[in-house]
Protein backbone atom coordinates (compact mmCIF):
# COMPACT_ATOMS: atom_id res chain seq x y z
CA UNK A 1 0.00 0.00 0.00
CA UNK A 2 0.51 3.26 -1.25
CA UNK A 3 2.03 5.87 2.15
CA UNK A 4 2.17 8.82 -0.57
CA UNK A 5 -0.21 11.40 1.13
CA UNK A 6 -2.37 13.04 -1.45
CA UNK A 7 -4.50 16.32 -0.82
CA UNK A 8 -6.71 18.21 -2.60
CA UNK A 9 -6.27 21.83 -2.21
CA UNK A 10 -9.89 23.45 -2.55
CA UNK A 11 -12.33 25.78 -1.55
CA UNK A 12 -15.38 26.56 -3.71
CA UNK A 13 -15.08 30.16 -3.99
CA UNK A 14 -12.19 31.60 -6.50
CA UNK A 15 -9.62 34.19 -5.15
CA UNK A 16 -9.17 32.69 -1.65
CA UNK A 17 -5.65 31.42 -1.89
CA UNK A 18 -5.74 27.40 -3.08
CA UNK A 19 -2.79 28.07 -5.61
CA UNK A 20 -0.79 30.30 -3.43
CA UNK A 21 -1.33 27.82 -0.79
CA UNK A 22 -0.53 24.81 -3.22
CA UNK A 23 2.72 26.62 -4.37
CA UNK A 24 4.32 27.35 -0.58
CA UNK A 25 3.07 24.08 0.83
CA UNK A 26 4.56 22.20 -2.09
CA UNK A 27 8.18 24.27 -1.64
CA UNK A 28 7.84 23.85 2.15
CA UNK A 29 7.37 20.06 1.73
CA UNK A 30 10.25 19.77 -0.40
CA UNK A 31 12.35 21.62 1.20
CA UNK A 32 11.87 18.97 4.05
CA UNK A 33 13.26 16.82 1.82
CA UNK A 34 9.97 15.32 1.00
CA UNK A 35 9.49 14.28 -2.57
CA UNK A 36 7.14 16.13 -3.67
CA UNK A 37 4.56 16.94 -6.64
CA UNK A 38 1.70 19.50 -7.11
CA UNK A 39 -0.74 18.61 -9.37
CA UNK A 40 -2.73 21.50 -11.28
CA UNK A 41 -6.18 20.02 -11.43
CA UNK A 42 -7.25 23.62 -12.73
CA UNK A 43 -5.82 23.18 -16.19
CA UNK A 44 -8.84 25.90 -18.00
CA UNK A 45 -7.18 28.91 -15.71
CA UNK A 46 -3.77 27.38 -15.01
CA UNK A 47 -1.86 29.37 -12.91
CA UNK A 48 0.29 26.98 -10.38
CA UNK A 49 3.01 27.33 -13.34
CA UNK A 50 3.19 31.28 -12.76
CA UNK A 51 3.37 31.30 -9.15
CA UNK A 52 6.26 28.72 -9.19
CA UNK A 53 7.96 30.62 -12.15
CA UNK A 54 7.52 27.67 -13.95
CA UNK A 55 5.36 29.30 -16.78
CA UNK A 56 7.93 28.72 -19.73
CA UNK A 57 9.46 24.97 -19.19
CA UNK A 58 5.75 23.35 -19.78
CA UNK A 59 5.93 21.33 -23.02
CA UNK A 60 3.51 18.36 -21.77
CA UNK A 61 0.40 17.61 -19.65
CA UNK A 62 -0.94 14.80 -18.09
CA UNK A 63 -2.96 14.86 -20.61
CA UNK A 64 0.03 13.41 -23.11
CA UNK A 65 1.25 11.03 -20.36
CA UNK A 66 -2.24 9.21 -20.25
CA UNK A 67 -2.10 9.28 -24.29
CA UNK A 68 1.42 7.70 -24.31
CA UNK A 69 2.55 10.30 -26.37
CA UNK A 70 5.46 11.09 -23.97
CA UNK A 71 6.22 9.41 -20.59
CA UNK A 72 5.89 10.77 -16.98
CA UNK A 73 9.15 12.28 -16.58
CA UNK A 74 9.35 14.07 -19.95
CA UNK A 75 6.10 15.83 -18.56
CA UNK A 76 6.76 16.83 -14.84
CA UNK A 77 8.35 19.88 -14.49
CA UNK A 78 11.53 20.00 -11.48
CA UNK A 79 11.32 23.29 -9.67
CA UNK A 80 14.75 25.29 -10.37
CA UNK A 81 15.90 26.01 -6.85
CA UNK A 82 14.14 23.00 -5.51
CA UNK A 83 14.94 20.00 -7.12
CA UNK A 84 12.28 18.08 -4.53
CA UNK A 85 9.23 19.71 -6.09
CA UNK A 86 7.83 18.60 -9.34
CA UNK A 87 5.14 20.69 -11.02
CA UNK A 88 2.37 17.93 -13.55
CA UNK A 89 -0.54 20.61 -15.48
CA UNK A 90 -3.66 18.29 -15.72
CA UNK A 91 -4.28 19.39 -19.47
CA UNK A 92 -3.77 22.06 -21.76
CA UNK A 93 -6.13 24.92 -21.18
CA UNK A 94 -7.41 24.83 -25.05
CA UNK A 95 -8.65 21.35 -24.32
CA UNK A 96 -11.19 21.52 -21.73
CA UNK A 97 -13.21 18.40 -22.12
CA UNK A 98 -10.84 15.99 -21.84
CA UNK A 99 -10.52 14.82 -18.30
CA UNK A 100 -12.78 12.59 -16.08
CA UNK A 101 -12.38 11.05 -12.61
CA UNK A 102 -11.12 7.97 -13.83
CA UNK A 103 -7.96 9.65 -15.67
CA UNK A 104 -7.72 11.95 -12.90
CA UNK A 105 -7.31 8.43 -10.92
CA UNK A 106 -4.63 7.21 -13.25
CA UNK A 107 -2.47 10.36 -12.99
CA UNK A 108 -2.99 10.01 -9.58
CA UNK A 109 -1.87 6.40 -9.24
CA UNK A 110 1.18 7.22 -11.37
CA UNK A 111 2.17 10.42 -9.49
CA UNK A 112 1.81 7.99 -6.03
CA UNK A 113 4.62 5.54 -7.26
CA UNK A 114 7.21 7.94 -7.18
CA UNK A 115 6.24 10.90 -4.76
CA UNK A 116 5.76 11.26 -0.71
CA UNK A 117 3.31 14.50 -1.28
CA UNK A 118 0.73 14.77 -3.97
CA UNK A 119 -0.63 17.85 -3.60
CA UNK A 120 -3.45 18.79 -6.19
CA UNK A 121 -4.75 22.26 -6.78
CA UNK A 122 -8.49 22.24 -7.64
CA UNK A 123 -10.41 24.80 -9.65
CA UNK A 124 -13.00 27.07 -8.35
CA UNK A 125 -17.00 25.84 -7.69
CA UNK A 126 -18.20 22.73 -7.13
CA UNK A 127 -18.88 21.24 -11.37
CA UNK A 128 -17.07 18.95 -13.10
CA UNK A 129 -13.46 20.54 -12.79
CA UNK A 130 -14.06 19.87 -8.75
CA UNK A 131 -15.47 16.31 -9.18
CA UNK A 132 -12.48 15.67 -10.91
CA UNK A 133 -9.92 16.40 -8.73
CA UNK A 134 -11.95 15.03 -5.80
CA UNK A 135 -12.28 11.84 -7.23
CA UNK A 136 -8.36 11.40 -6.75
CA UNK A 137 -7.83 12.38 -3.39
CA UNK A 138 -7.62 11.39 -0.33
CA UNK A 139 -7.70 13.85 1.89
CA UNK A 140 -8.22 17.64 1.66
CA UNK A 141 -7.51 21.05 2.58
CA UNK A 142 -10.15 23.76 2.50
CA UNK A 143 -8.93 27.12 2.04
CA UNK A 144 -11.44 30.00 3.15
CA UNK A 145 -11.16 33.54 4.39
CA UNK A 146 -12.80 35.19 7.66
CA UNK A 147 -15.78 36.39 5.37
CA UNK A 148 -19.24 35.11 4.67
CA UNK A 149 -19.15 34.15 0.95
CA UNK A 150 -15.93 32.69 1.28
CA UNK A 151 -17.52 30.52 4.49
CA UNK A 152 -21.02 29.46 2.75
CA UNK A 153 -18.56 28.06 -0.25
CA UNK A 154 -16.35 26.60 1.73
CA UNK A 155 -19.17 24.60 4.01
CA UNK A 156 -20.92 23.25 0.30
CA UNK A 157 -17.46 21.90 -0.41
CA UNK A 158 -17.27 20.29 2.69
CA UNK A 159 -20.44 18.78 2.62
CA UNK A 160 -19.65 17.42 -0.99
CA UNK A 161 -15.60 16.36 0.54
CA UNK A 162 -17.93 14.33 3.28
CA UNK A 163 -20.12 12.39 0.43
CA UNK A 164 -17.06 11.23 -1.78
CA UNK A 165 -15.55 10.15 1.81
CA UNK A 166 -12.41 12.27 1.25
CA UNK A 167 -11.11 12.12 4.59
CA UNK A 168 -8.98 13.89 6.88
CA UNK A 169 -10.94 17.32 6.12
CA UNK A 170 -8.76 20.21 7.64
CA UNK A 171 -9.18 24.12 7.43
CA UNK A 172 -6.56 27.20 6.29
CA UNK A 173 -8.12 30.38 7.22
CA UNK A 174 -6.67 32.57 4.86
CA UNK A 175 -6.05 36.65 4.70
CA UNK A 176 -7.08 36.90 8.20
CA UNK A 177 -6.48 40.56 9.40
CA UNK A 178 -5.82 41.05 13.25
CA UNK A 179 -6.92 44.48 13.48
CA UNK A 180 -9.84 44.17 12.10
CA UNK A 181 -10.73 40.81 14.04
CA UNK A 182 -9.67 42.56 17.26
CA UNK A 183 -12.22 45.33 16.42
CA UNK A 184 -14.84 42.95 15.65
CA UNK A 185 -15.28 43.57 12.00
CA UNK A 186 -14.04 40.67 11.26
CA UNK A 187 -15.33 37.00 11.70
CA UNK A 188 -13.56 35.64 14.59
CA UNK A 189 -11.03 32.55 13.94
CA UNK A 190 -13.60 30.65 16.40
CA UNK A 191 -16.69 31.83 14.34
CA UNK A 192 -15.42 30.76 11.31
CA UNK A 193 -14.02 26.80 12.44
CA UNK A 194 -17.39 26.55 14.73
CA UNK A 195 -19.25 27.30 12.06
CA UNK A 196 -17.70 24.81 9.34
CA UNK A 197 -16.59 22.09 12.61
CA UNK A 198 -13.53 21.31 10.93
CA UNK A 199 -9.58 20.91 12.58
CA UNK A 200 -8.14 23.74 11.85
CA UNK A 201 -4.86 23.38 10.09
CA UNK A 202 -3.10 26.85 10.35
CA UNK A 203 -3.96 30.52 9.46
CA UNK A 204 -2.71 33.16 7.40
CA UNK A 205 -2.64 36.64 7.88
CA UNK A 206 -3.26 39.39 4.89
CA UNK A 207 0.34 40.10 3.83
CA UNK A 208 1.51 42.09 0.88
CA UNK A 209 4.92 39.80 0.11
CA UNK A 210 2.29 37.12 -1.01
CA UNK A 211 2.01 39.61 -3.84
CA UNK A 212 5.53 40.61 -4.19
CA UNK A 213 5.84 36.50 -4.42
CA UNK A 214 3.55 36.36 -7.29
CA UNK A 215 4.93 38.55 -8.77
CA UNK A 216 8.46 37.12 -9.10
CA UNK A 217 7.10 33.87 -9.38
CA UNK A 218 9.40 32.77 -6.26
CA UNK A 219 6.73 31.82 -2.99
CA UNK A 220 7.82 33.03 0.09
CA UNK A 221 8.57 29.47 1.57
CA UNK A 222 11.54 29.36 -0.93
CA UNK A 223 13.45 32.01 1.37
CA UNK A 224 14.09 31.23 5.25
CA UNK A 225 12.83 35.07 5.30
CA UNK A 226 10.36 36.08 8.13
CA UNK A 227 7.30 37.47 6.45
CA UNK A 228 3.84 36.54 8.06
CA UNK A 229 2.46 34.38 5.60
CA UNK A 230 5.97 32.82 4.85
CA UNK A 231 6.36 31.40 8.80
CA UNK A 232 2.09 30.47 8.46
CA UNK A 233 2.97 28.21 5.04
CA UNK A 234 6.11 26.48 6.76
CA UNK A 235 4.28 25.89 9.58
CA UNK A 236 1.49 24.79 7.51
CA UNK A 237 3.44 22.20 6.28
CA UNK A 238 5.13 21.28 9.35
CA UNK A 239 1.85 20.34 10.80
CA UNK A 240 0.68 18.01 7.88
CA UNK A 241 3.95 16.55 8.69
CA UNK A 242 2.94 15.62 12.12
CA UNK A 243 4.92 18.48 13.68
CA UNK A 244 3.24 19.54 17.01
CA UNK A 245 3.63 23.64 16.11
CA UNK A 246 1.18 26.16 17.94
CA UNK A 247 -1.52 28.12 16.03
CA UNK A 248 -0.38 31.70 15.73
CA UNK A 249 -3.08 34.15 17.96
CA UNK A 250 -4.28 37.01 15.91
CA UNK A 251 -4.77 38.97 19.29
CA UNK A 252 -1.10 38.36 20.05
CA UNK A 253 0.59 39.30 16.79
CA UNK A 254 3.44 41.84 18.08
CA UNK A 255 5.13 43.20 15.24
CA UNK A 256 8.97 42.21 15.72
CA UNK A 257 12.18 44.30 14.94
CA UNK A 258 12.71 42.58 11.76
CA UNK A 259 8.66 43.63 10.32
CA UNK A 260 9.44 47.32 11.42
CA UNK A 261 12.86 47.11 9.91
CA UNK A 262 11.67 45.67 6.96
CA UNK A 263 8.57 48.45 7.00
CA UNK A 264 11.25 51.27 7.14
CA UNK A 265 13.16 49.43 3.89
CA UNK A 266 10.02 49.70 2.28
CA UNK A 267 9.12 53.35 3.20
CA UNK A 268 9.06 56.23 0.02
CA UNK A 269 11.82 58.81 0.47
CA UNK A 270 11.64 60.09 -3.09
CA UNK B 1 -12.56 51.11 11.19
CA UNK B 2 -12.95 54.72 11.28
CA UNK B 3 -13.54 57.08 14.23
CA UNK B 4 -17.43 57.57 13.16
CA UNK B 5 -17.69 53.90 13.47
CA UNK B 6 -16.05 53.89 16.99
CA UNK B 7 -18.38 56.72 18.12
CA UNK B 8 -21.23 54.47 16.91
CA UNK B 9 -20.74 51.60 18.06
CA UNK B 10 -19.69 53.36 21.54
CA UNK B 11 -23.14 54.65 21.35
CA UNK B 12 -24.54 51.29 20.94
CA UNK B 13 -25.93 52.83 17.20
CA UNK B 14 -24.46 50.08 15.00
CA UNK B 15 -23.04 46.28 15.92
CA UNK B 16 -20.19 45.19 14.84
CA UNK B 17 -19.99 43.83 11.93
CA UNK B 18 -18.70 40.57 12.41
CA UNK B 19 -21.72 39.57 14.30
CA UNK B 20 -23.71 40.13 11.99
CA UNK B 21 -22.01 38.30 9.47
CA UNK B 22 -22.10 35.07 11.63
CA UNK B 23 -25.77 35.46 11.98
CA UNK B 24 -26.49 36.12 8.49
CA UNK B 25 -24.00 33.09 8.09
CA UNK B 26 -25.92 30.42 10.40
CA UNK B 27 -29.64 31.18 9.04
CA UNK B 28 -28.20 30.72 5.61
CA UNK B 29 -25.82 27.52 5.87
CA UNK B 30 -28.98 26.09 7.75
CA UNK B 31 -31.00 26.67 4.73
CA UNK B 32 -28.30 25.65 2.29
CA UNK B 33 -27.52 22.13 4.28
CA UNK B 34 -31.17 21.15 4.24
CA UNK B 35 -31.87 22.33 1.44
CA UNK B 36 -35.02 23.92 2.11
CA UNK B 37 -35.82 27.62 1.20
CA UNK B 38 -37.90 30.21 3.42
CA UNK B 39 -41.21 29.43 1.15
CA UNK B 40 -40.62 25.74 2.03
CA UNK B 41 -40.12 26.16 5.62
CA UNK B 42 -42.81 28.19 5.50
CA UNK B 43 -45.15 26.01 4.12
CA UNK B 44 -43.86 23.27 6.28
CA UNK B 45 -44.54 25.28 9.47
CA UNK B 46 -48.22 26.10 8.37
CA UNK B 47 -48.63 22.12 8.00
CA UNK B 48 -47.12 21.84 11.47
CA UNK B 49 -49.06 23.75 13.26
CA UNK B 50 -52.30 22.32 11.56
CA UNK B 51 -51.62 18.87 12.15
CA UNK B 52 -50.28 19.72 15.97
CA UNK B 53 -53.80 21.91 16.34
CA UNK B 54 -55.85 19.31 15.56
CA UNK B 55 -54.60 17.72 19.17
CA UNK B 56 -54.31 21.02 21.18
CA UNK B 57 -54.73 24.54 21.37
CA UNK B 58 -51.61 26.37 20.04
CA UNK B 59 -51.15 30.05 20.57
CA UNK B 60 -49.95 31.20 17.54
CA UNK B 61 -49.05 34.06 18.52
CA UNK B 62 -45.93 32.64 20.04
CA UNK B 63 -45.02 29.60 17.82
CA UNK B 64 -41.68 29.41 16.27
CA UNK B 65 -40.47 26.88 13.94
CA UNK B 66 -37.14 27.15 12.82
CA UNK B 67 -33.54 25.60 11.49
CA UNK B 68 -30.80 25.34 13.97
CA UNK B 69 -27.45 24.40 13.16
CA UNK B 70 -24.60 22.83 15.27
CA UNK B 71 -21.44 21.18 14.35
CA UNK B 72 -22.89 20.33 10.43
CA UNK B 73 -25.65 19.22 12.10
CA UNK B 74 -29.28 20.79 11.08
CA UNK B 75 -32.41 20.28 13.05
CA UNK B 76 -35.84 21.78 12.54
CA UNK B 77 -36.56 22.97 16.23
CA UNK B 78 -40.41 23.80 16.67
CA UNK B 79 -41.47 25.84 19.74
CA UNK B 80 -44.92 25.61 20.22
CA UNK B 81 -46.65 26.99 23.29
CA UNK B 82 -49.80 25.16 24.39
CA UNK B 83 -52.98 27.41 25.55
CA UNK B 84 -53.58 26.87 28.86
CA UNK B 85 -57.21 25.82 28.52
CA UNK B 86 -58.04 25.71 32.52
Amino acid sequence: MSTTRTILICSGKGGVGKTTTTANLGIALARSGASTVVLDADFGLRNLDLLLGLENRIVYTAQEVLAETCRLEQALVKHKQEPNLSLLPAGNPRMLEWLTPKDMQAIVALLEERFDYVLIDCPAGIEDGFKNAAAAAREALVITTPEVAAVRDADRVIGLLNTQGVSPVQLVLNRVRPKMMSSQEMLSVDDVTDILALPLLGLVFEDEQVIVSTNRGEPLTLSDGGSPAARAYGNIAGRLQGKDIPLMDPAKIRRGLRAKMRELMQTKIF
Amino acid sequence: MTLQDLIDKLLGRQTASADTARQRLQLVLAHDRSDLNPELLEQMRREILEVVSRYVEIDLSETDVSLETEDRVTALVANLPIRRTL
